[in-house]
């Protein structure tokens, strides 16, 4: 079949990166086609070329046989080319109608035409089985349905090439298979799909072709029935991945973080936590499953002590914390790789070796009264840096110029050499390309082998089914199960998750029944 | 990867000498557009940088005068400097460096003192006018710390109590003339010893370098340092890790703030040897944030940007007596050399703002 | 680029020369500013004019140099006195201790200051009875309110400033003894916006003729009084000008005629130090009617208010009557025109 969009040696350069370089590409309707890659790979960077956000340097690209220049995003729609981000660009206040037809909306006289705009909607999701509500507002609908909304604004605009970037990486597990459905079913109907990930299972899944990108280069694009996700990590990577993570059974100890129905507000003084249970013992990690938005991050500040508890007990060790600040605690024994590393984990503008002292610079030996020991602090840096094998120029280098991965190493390597009994850590992979990802799982392994206790927060089920001794679910502020690892499956979880079980035996039930819900 | 990277890093090395150079160029092309402002104004260009250069440098008097316009400012500059690393916009230098002035005055002169030796009361001088301007800094430095309450509002106001409690105490308790506005003399012991005279020149220019190579030390060099910067640099980051972040921003804004007042005191020491109430601000602590910024909020860029601003004014007081030009056309050229210098900083700070929002586009999002 | 840069240097050099061309004459006199500087409509402004007035009849070389910051004073009059001034003018006592060391240092130059006394033997000092002019806009403003209410509008609280209230204030009493007057300081003397609102106010009590005596804050007051007809009360230069209809007269402080006195002193071969103190009598205050300058627009005083100005002229000149300067001296005076 010919294809509907042909890359011939696109070429892009940044300051100091060669992010694409001489990618060749071809598409072909009817077909999901993946780009895989690791972060800074250059999948984004090429599609954002095909979609007229980037100029390449050199390299051409045809549209159904012709050359074009995609100068703006406005040349690359009106040539059939759409567009979902990983960040939705949709107004929350408006109705999925007023949205979806946004920019292009029919008129009568100066004003909306709404009855034409909810016609040609319920038209195109009759057409493609996508199924939305054209009246309700954006504010008010799932994440899923909230994408589903990005593609039929693409569709509304004629796309006949949808470029999904990340799509799966906000859906819960049953998300994920509707959203096959409906990919399958626009493939069907001979559009083409691009569609880019780092998650290996997905591919297999969904996709018909891949084209793996490693360093700004096509390494090889092959058929996902002739290949193996082994095979993929190894492409993709350049060396041998272990995917599965290696860990030997638990040996729990003893009692070390305690939650006695803990309450806590947002942002906005809403209640986040709504009475929270949960125990964490030495030599297991605890995974605590969920949706983003349920109440995790604001559990994890109320254990580290940046949120005050509006109510119930944390205990420590056996001693109440609940009250004290983040520095008591941490000098108790608390580690924490937070969620947001450019937030919080990490002062950017300070080196490597200044960040690597974060939470210790005023004790002994990097502080001798009020002297900063520079010479230990240097000796510091340059260990953790070899130990925990962080890529960077130097020690003295400031924390904004390494890749994500690096600004990762930094502080797992800080939390973790402080030796604490409990670490908390919080999408501790978010971002992370493999290499980094194979490398943090092996870290918090090793300590719970070590007899510390860890707590994992993660919107990944994969990584939390992959690392968990005991999995928590949170749903709307609230623990509502928590299961051995073993007893516990995307499904069972997934339904825990979208609050359709209530709990353990609801979803197991539901999931042997060949019940879907949701 | 690792050489790709490295050599992403280079310019930042250079980074010292290419920022002199550019600062260099700054003042090239302000004088060059002062020229026109000059020709405008009917005069000559050359009589006026003539009498400009000659200002500073015209004589080992003149210079000793520019050590003397260039005390204050330093104290100014390092004053906001400190405040800034913290992430605060310390307005209110202006204010310290007034309650400084009248609490050097009042410890010079107090009579308690008398008969100290110049060992002991010089210090206690000095150290009334830092924490005076310290406890100025407090009041805004505490609510902004524990009640939010922005900054640059609270110091402002400070600034215009200061000026009127220093015009209370003037007219009332210290005062010391029929007609002149100003307080007692203070004692020979309390006096910053002087040189080249009869110029003013005094040790105050000894103590300013003195002092600006302590806030160095004590920002890079210590614990109390790294703990402002981080607040500063990123007060999530900071509290995340443990580090109380009110406290440090109230201690920044003490230091900050006291380093004005030591300033004022500094300049009645050396110069005044009294209070003097002239009415108004005396301009030191506003030309501090001018200068901080020259300086890049480096305690020896603010040397740097305060030796550049005394040449600037004591320029001022020669292009007028001897080339006749006005004081506002060398207010002009003044003005254009610090917007030229902070929009060559604007310039390169949104450049790498840029590139380092292009780079994680390039290594986090690809 | 390189042709312009050179252009320009060639064009700066020939403007320079032709600056440098002219005759030089026989004495060079020049003054310093105080903070305030040039264009305050006030004492630097009056003490320029005297300048000036002397470069006209006296023949002699001027120059102004105006201070930024309280530090120039001193350097500032030190430079003039490099460059060989024969007589050098500090404008304002703020500059007396700057005055006291440079006059030292430079024993051979003429200094004069205004405001303020210096006792060095190359120092002339003028200061001004500023209670005597005040007292006759008190007297007029005394008789010309319908209201019995005035307003009088400081800068800053100080002795200076409290000798044109004083004097004010015991100018109403003698003609008016039911008049109130209404005293504000706006704590500055140059905010404009400041005088107009202290006299929006003081006009919203009720008062109908204000006087000012706080530099450049008065430009503000005159504006509100012409706002809301009423009445002001100029100070220092005859400030009728600002606003014709609404400027009664104004107090005149001849800092002028000092500076002019000092210069012709010089000139003349006269020059002696010490103070001077001028008042009514040697013609160093006074008033400036604005319907004298303006006789169209200028607002028009009744012949026996007139009459009765004149005869407290006569009464102070003659020195039967002693005006208080001091507020602890108007408590205790008592007098009747």
């Amino acid at each position: 079949m010919e294809p509907i969009v042909r890359l011939v040696g696109i070429t892009k350069r940044f300051p100091g990166v060669l992010a694409n370089d001489g990618i060749d590409l071809e598409i072909t309707p009817g077909t999901i086609h993946a780009l895989l890659g690791e972060n800074g790979a250059g999948k984004t960077t090429l599609m954002n070329i095909l979609y007229g956000l980037y100029q390449p340097d050199s390299g051409e690209v045809f549209i159904r046989g012709q050359k074009v220049r995609v100068t703006d995003p406005n040349v690359a729609i009106r040539r059939g080319i759409g567009m979902v981000h990983q960040h939705f660009m949709l107004i929350p206040p408006f109705t999925v109608a007023e949205n979806i037809v946004l920019g292009s909306e029919p008129r009568r006289g100066v004003s909306l035409d709404l009855k034409r705009a909810v016609a040609a909607v319920e038209e195109l999701s009759a057409r493609y089985g996508l199924k939305v509500d054209p009246l309700a507002r954006v504010e008010s609908i799932s994440v899923g349905m909230q994408q589903r909304v990005e593609i039929l604004k693409a569709l509304y605009r004629g796309a006949e090439v949808l470029i999904l970037d990340e799509p799966t990486a906000v859906l819960t597990p049953q998300e994920v298979r509707e959203l096959k459905v409906i990919l399958d079913s626009l493939a069907a109907q001979g559009k083409a799909i691009i569609f880019i990930t780092h998650k290996l299972k997905e591919i297999m899944a969904m996709a018909q072709v891949v084209t793996v990108i490693r360093r700004g280069r096509v390494v090889k694009t092959l058929p996902t029935s002739e290949t193996t996700p082994a095979e993929l990590a190894s492409l993709m990577v350049g060396r041998e991945v272990i995917l599965e993570v290696e860990k030997g059974p638990s040996r729990p100890g003893e009692e070390v973080l305690r939650l006695e129905n803990v309450t806590a507000n947002n942002n906005r003084r809403l209640p986040a936590l709504r009475g929270v249970d949960l125990t964490v013992r030495r030599g297991e990690i605890l995974g605590i499953a969920g949706v983003d938005g349920n109440g995790q991050s604001e559990l994890v500040e109320v254990l580290t002590g940046l949120r005050p508890a509006t109510g119930g007990r944390v205990f420590l060790k056996g001693k109440e914390v609940t009250r004290t600040r983040t520095r008591q605690r941490i000098r108790a024994g608390l580690g924490h790789i937070p969620e947001d590393r450019h937030k919080r984990g990490l002062i950017l503008d300070f080196s490597v070796a200044e960040n690597l002292i974060l939470a210790t610079y005023d004790r002994r030996p990097f502080a001798s009264g009020i002297n900063l020991n520079q010479g230990e602090v240097r000796k510091h840096a340059e260990r953790l840096v070899r130990e925990f094998d962080v890529r960077t120029p130097s020690t003295e280098t400031a924390a904004r110029s390494l890749s994500g991965g690096n600004q990762q190493k930094v502080i797992v390597a800080r939390e973790i050499d402080r030796d604490p009994d409990v670490l908390i850590a919080a999408q501790p992979t978010r971002g992370l390309d493999v290499g980094a990802i194979e490398f943090v799982h092996e870290r918090l392994v090793a300590e719970r082998d070590r007899g510390k206790a860890v707590l994992l927060v993660s919107f990944e089920l994969d990584e939390i089914l992959s690392l968990s001794d005991r999995i928590a679910v949170m749903y709307e502020g609230r623990v509502v199960a928590v299961l051995p690892a073993g007893e516990a499956s995307e499904d069972i979880l997934g339904l825990l998750m979208s609050g359709a079980a209530r709990s353990a035996d609801e979803a197991r039930a539901a999931v042997e029944g060949g019940n879907r819900v949701g | 990867m690792l050489a790709e990277r490295e050599r992403a890093f280079r310019p930042f090395r250079l980074e010292g000498l290419e920022r002199l150079w550019i600062a260099f160029a700054a003042v090239m092309l302000a004088l060059f557009l002062g020229a026109g402002f000059i020709l405008w104004a009917g005069k000559s260009p050359l009589v006026g940088y003539q009498a400009l250069w000659q200002g500073s440098f015209g004589s080992l008097q003149n210079f000793a005068e520019l050590t003397v316009s260039m005390t204050p400012l330093v104290f100014t500059g390092l004053s906001i400097a400190v405040a800034y690393r913290a992430g605060l916009f310390n307005i209110g230098a202006e204010g310290q460096f007034i309650v400084g002035q009248i609490a050097g005055a009042w410890a010079g002169a107090a009579s308690v003192f008398t008969g100290w030796p110049m060992w002991a009361h010089l210090p206690v001088t000095l150290l009334a006018g830092f924490l005076a301007g310290g406890l100025w800094a407090a009041v805004p430095g505490l609510l902004k710390a524990y009640r939010g309450v922005h900054e640059v509002i609270n110091t402002i106001m400070m600034n215009w109590i200061a000026l009127y409690f220093t015009h209370w105490l003037v007219m009332g308790p210290l005062r010391a003339d029929p007609i002149v506005p100003r307080t007692k003399d203070i004692l020979p012991s309390a006096m910053l010893w002087r040189f080249l005279l009869p110029s003013r020149a005094n040790l105050g220019i000894v103590v300013a370098l003195l002092v600006a190579l302590a806030v160095w030390y004590l920002m890079w060099k210590t614990t109390v340092g790294y703990g402002i910067r981080a607040v500063g640099y990123n007060p999530s980051a900071a509290e995340y890790a443990g580090i109380p972040v009110a406290r440090h921003l109230l201690l920044a804004m003490i230091i900050s703030g006291g380093l004005a007042g030591l300033g004022g005191a500094v300049w009645v020491s050396g110069v005044q040897l009294k209070f003097l109430d002239i009415f108004t601000f005396t301009g030191y602590g506003f030309d501090g944030i001018a200068v901080a910024l020259l300086g890049n909020n480096h305690p020896l860029g603010v040397v740097g940007g305060a030796f550049l601003f005394g040449i600037f004014a004591r320029g001022a007081q020669l292009m007028q007596s001897v080339a006749d030009i006005p004081k506002e056309i060398i207010s002009v050229v003044t003005a254009v050399v610090i917007i030229l210098v902070a929009a060559d900083q604007i310039i390169r700070g949104l450049g790498r703002r840029r590139s380092s929002r292009r780079a994680k586009e390039v290594a986090a999002h690809v | 680029m390189k042709r312009t840069v050179l252009f320009l240097l060639v064009c700066a050099l020939v403007l320079s020369l032709i600056g440098a061309v002219g005759a030089a004459p026989k004495y060079k006199v020049a003054m310093v500013t105080d903070i305030g500087g040039l264009g305050d409509q006030s004492f630097n402004d009056a003490a320029y004019r005297g300048l000036q007035r002397a470069a006209k009849e006296l023949g002699v070389e001027i120059k102004v140099v105006e201070s930024k910051k309280m530090d120039d004073y001193e350097t500032n009059l030190s430079n003039l006195a490099d460059q060989k001034f024969d007589e050098i003018w500090a404008i304002g006592f703020l500059m007396t201790d700057a005055l006291k060391n440079v006059a030292k240092r430079y024993p051979n130059t003429k200094f004069g200051i205004i405001d303020s006394v210096v006792d060095a033997p190359n120092v002339m000092s003028v200061v001004f009875k500023e209670e005597e002019g005040s007292f006759l806009q008190g007297v007029l403003a005394g008789k010309m309110t319908k209201s019995n209410i005035i307003g009088y509008i400081g800068g800053m609280e100080f002795p200076l400033i409290i000798k044109f209230e004083s004097g004010f204030i015991a100018g109403v009493r003698s003609v008016n003894p039911k008049a109130r007057v209404l005293v504000g300081y706006t704590g500055k003397f140059d905010d404009p916006g400041k005088g107009k609102e202290l006299a929006m106010t003081q006009f919203s009590q009720g008062a109908d003729i204000i006087y000012h005596a706080s530099g450049a804050c008065g430009i503000g007051v005159i504006e509100a009084a012409k706002e809301k007809k009423l009445l002001a009360i100029g100070v220092d230069s005859d400030q009728s000008h600002l606003a014709p209809a609404a400027v009664l007269s104004s107090m005149l402080k001849r800092v002028d005629t000092g500076v002019f006195m000092g210069a012709k002193a010089l000139v003349e071969g006269n020059w002696k130090s010490g103070t001077v103190v001028l008042g009514l009598k040697e013609d160093g205050v006074g008033t400036g009617f604005g319907i004298d300058r303006f006789p169209k627009d200028g607002v028009k005083v009744p012949a026996d208010v007139r009459k009765l100005h004149d005869k407290a002229v006569d009464l102070i000149k003659s020195g039967k009557l002693v005006v208080p300067s001091t507020r602890e001296e108007v408590a205790k005076f008592k007098f009747t025109l």
